[in-house]
């Protein structure tokens, strides 16, 4: 016997495909994946407008719902839903409600009253997000920002946009993902993203204390050596290493980890001479990247950061056209059904 | 049970026998008269009885028992009751259901037997049969009176769904065990190797991110249990076991005389981890449901018969418990209303034989708490009697439990049970009839 429709796509698509929440990119095909990032492209020219602004979301309320601390990512949200004119507030939830005790459905009831059109939300568990736009009111889209271990769907896209910019498109791409893929949301959307946008081979090169079980299922290849992992590599995505990996015997010592997987100049000239170095951020300089390698020219950190507020623009704006056209169709059916 | 008309004469004609052991029959004719069978055959067919049931097309079995349910009482009446809980039993075809000893506070003491017992008496449905905790507060470091708990009425002692501190204190809970010949039952569950995980440490919580358990956290267990009952002599019935590899070292033990039982959850039977692909919060029980491979090799443990029970592990929680992300939700479901459905189930898609199924549901589970469930002359009225053809709709509407976070809902399953008797008397009558 089979549970209930498990595919995310129930949740986060209309009926004729168009996005109404972004949850995960699980199920989100290389059409929609696309659209996102064409759209994010036409929104990098409003950034460098003097008057930086379009008004898609005029008179729309979006709130940045951040149960986990967050400044980069919260800051490019508001950034975002500033330039398409929306009204923002931020709620850093962390300290205030569930902190006295109220459970996370009572927080949303309160929320809804103030007649919000979006969430933007992050949370240290996974799936909070999904667990959120099953219980809102229909008509307020969800934004994913990073959930536990499971998604960070619009970083992912950003970090796609930042790949096409640089390499054209996906196909022949060989990337590589080094470090702790195993508590990384952002690895998880990663590896679904390049494989749905065509890339060659996705490799993720870590010791095996920082990997999932079965890992090879999510489509990638696996690497313990790191000088190995490098080779042909068109791309090399670091991740952040916490701290608190030495705790619980998943490393033995931040010295060891860097000299293993940290990415230096001499790694670096392992792969091809154009490969180009990302990295979510924040960046542990001398944990997991060498500051030369960090600030050198293969290094397009930078415009991940430029790139993030593009597509999360886009990604915005998607979500509020779709519920707009739901609620749209919804009023045909209820008009054609009274006639 | 409430006492009363005992000596109302019932006669069941038509439809067909389970016996307990594993065999059908027509059934001869069924008389019960003063809470026991009184007649089976001609003289029950020529009897004159007050009531009459006409059983045709159904099947008449002893009444099924259940080695893991939580009936909430005391302390948990926001979850459930004795009184919601064990008519749910009842609708669920159960007579008998062993209660699980986290209760709140615990019952590690023949004070909270007692008053499980006395609540059962006045207001249960179903037999009760209070299972102690093997050591004070479950919390796996201190023995329990345990031959108190067992004078006061406990079938059995255990440490519910959590585990015992160390090696060392589960060898002396067992030693202890045995002195009274007690049997222990315990989810094998290695905590350290558990941590904070709440699925299966495989595909799905690999994509969606989850926090894993992984087999060998059960596996490691029941290898240590194994080694120590077979020390100790105890008599060992280990709890909803959820991995293949368990049924394989279970068989394995038992082929080298070790007394050990065993029991699975009906859920673990027809679920996957893929149930959880979309953060389905209800999918989320203890231990957690594995891959289909772990399914099978479970289904097989039923029909072979190294797997003694099936057991409903019925939890019922208000819907707060269910309802936040659900790594913050609380495991289990509400089952014991749909574990005869669900496994009749399988039975239609060929997985599983309706012989074993109604065995691993009586005469299995009855053995380890020390019941024999017959359907002979003299015999308890203990009697459960369904369609298994006919198909329903779990709703909010028809379950009686107070927990309605069970996956069947709105699922469309067949088998119905039309009634349920105690010691002779109706304690659940299908209201469609």
């Amino acid at each position: 016997m089979t549970a209930n429709d498990p595919s995310p796509n129930h949740l986060q698509l209309t009926r004729d495909g168009q996005l109404r929440h972004f949850l995960t990119l699980d199920g989100l095909n290389r059409e929609l994946l696309t659209d996102i990032l064409d759209t994010a492209d036409s929104f990098i020219e409003v950034g460098e407008r003097s008057i930086k602004k379009v008004p898609l979301l005029r008179g729309r309320t979006v709130v940045n719902l951040f149960f986990e601390s967050s400044t980069r990512t919260r800051s490019t949200f508001e950034l975002a839903a500033k330039r398409l004119s929306a009204d923002v507030l931020n709620l850093d939830i962390s300290t205030s409600a569930t902190s006295k005790g109220e459970s996370l459905s009572d927080t949303l009831l309160n929320l809804e009253a103030m007649a919000s059109d979006m969430f933007v939300v992050r949370h240290s568990q996974s799936g909070a997000p999904h667990f959120i736009a099953e219980s809102v009111t229909p008509g307020v889209a969800i934004i994913n920002a990073g959930d536990g271990r499971h998604a960070h769907p619009t970083q992912a896209m950003l970090d796609m946009l930042t790949i096409r910019q640089h390499k054209g498109g996906f196909a022949g791409l060989r990337v590589a993902i080094v470090g702790d893929i195993l508590h990384s949301r952002v690895a998880r959307s990663q590896i679904r993203a390049l494989n749905e946008l065509g890339a060659a081979e996705v490799r993720v090169i870590a010791p095996g204390t920082l990997l999932p079980r079965d890992v090879e299922d999510l489509g990638c290849t696996v690497e313990y050596d790191m000088a190995r992992g490098m080779k042909d590599l068109d791309v090399v995505i670091m991740l952040r290493l916490q701290k608190e990996r030495m705790e619980g015997a998943l490393l033995p010592s931040e010295r060891e980890f860097y000299r293993l997987y940290g990415l230096n100049q001499e790694k670096l000239a392992l792969a091809k001479p154009d490969c180009i170095v990302m990295h979510p951020g924040p960046i542990n300089r001398g944990v997991e990247i060498e500051s030369a390698v960090a600030d050198g020219s293969q290094s397009v950190i930078l415009n991940q950061v430029t790139n993030g507020i593009a597509i999360r623009m886009a990604v915005m704006s998607m979500a509020m056209g779709g519920q707009m056209a739901e609620r749209q169709q919804k009023q045909l059916d209820s008009e054609g059904a009274g006639a | 049970m409430s006492g009363g008309q005992q000596d109302d004469s019932l006669k069941i004609i038509g439809g067909t026998l389970f016996d307990g052991a594993g065999k059908e029959t027509e059934n001869p004719g069924l008389l019960i008269r003063g809470g026991k069978v009184a007649a089976l055959g001609a003289s029950a067919r020529s009897a004159s009885a007050e009531q009459e049931f006409d059983a045709s097309g159904c099947v008449i079995a002893p009444g099924f028992i259940d080695l893991c349910c939580n009936l909430r009482e005391p302390g948990n009446g926001q979850k459930g009751n004795i009184a919601t809980e064990t008519l749910a039993a009842a609708h669920g075809g159960f007579t008998a259901v062993c209660a699980s000893p986290e209760t709140s506070p615990v019952n590690d003491s023949s004070a909270v037997t007692h008053l499980i017992r006395e609540g059962a008496v006045s207001r249960g449905a179903v037999r009760v049969l209070p299972i102690g905790a093997i050591t004070r507060g479950l919390d796996g470091e201190l023995l329990s009176d345990l031959a108190g708990l067992q004078k006061a009425g406990c079938v059995a002692v255990g440490n519910g769904s959590r585990g015992v501190r160390n090696a060392r204190i589960l060898r002396r809970c067992m030693a202890y065990a045995q002195t009274f010949g007690l049997t222990v039952m315990f989810s094998p569950e290695n905590q350290a190797l558990a941590a904070d995980g709440y699925a299966h440490d495989g595909q799905v919580a690999t994509r969606l991110g989850l926090l894993g358990i992984p087999e060998v956290a059960e596996t490691a267990a029941v290898m240590e249990m194994l080694l120590l009952a077979e020390e100790t002599g105890v008599k060992l019935h280990l709890s909803q076991l959820s991995s293949a590899r368990s049924v394989d070292m279970l068989a394995d033990a038992r082929s080298r005389g070790i007394q050990v039982t065993a029991d699975v959850a009906m859920h673990q039977l027809c679920f996957t981890e893929d149930a959880l692909a979309g953060f389905d919060s209800r999918y989320h029980v203890r231990p957690p449901l594995r891959s289909e491979a772990d399914r099978k090799a479970l289904i097989a443990g039923i029909q072979s018969g190294v797997i003694d029970a099936i057991v409903s592990q019925h939890q019922p929680h208000d819907s707060a418990a269910k309802q936040a992300p659900l790594p913050a939700t609380e495991p289990g479901l509400s089952s014991i209303e749909s574990v005869l459905s669900l496994g009749l189930d399988l039975v239609d898609r060929g997985e599983l034989s309706r012989a074993r199924l109604l065995t691993a549901l009586t005469s299995g589970p009855a053995r380890i708490v020390g019941l024999s469930p017959e359907l002979v002359e003299a015999a308890v009225a203990d009697i459960c009697v369904f369609d298994p053809s006919e198909r329903w709709q779990p709703s909010a509407q028809t379950l009686v439990s107070s927990g309605l976070h069970a996956p069947v809902l709105g699922r469309d399953l067949p088998g119905r049970v039309r009634l349920t008797l105690v010691n002779g008397r109706a304690v659940w009558t299908d209201p469609a009839r």
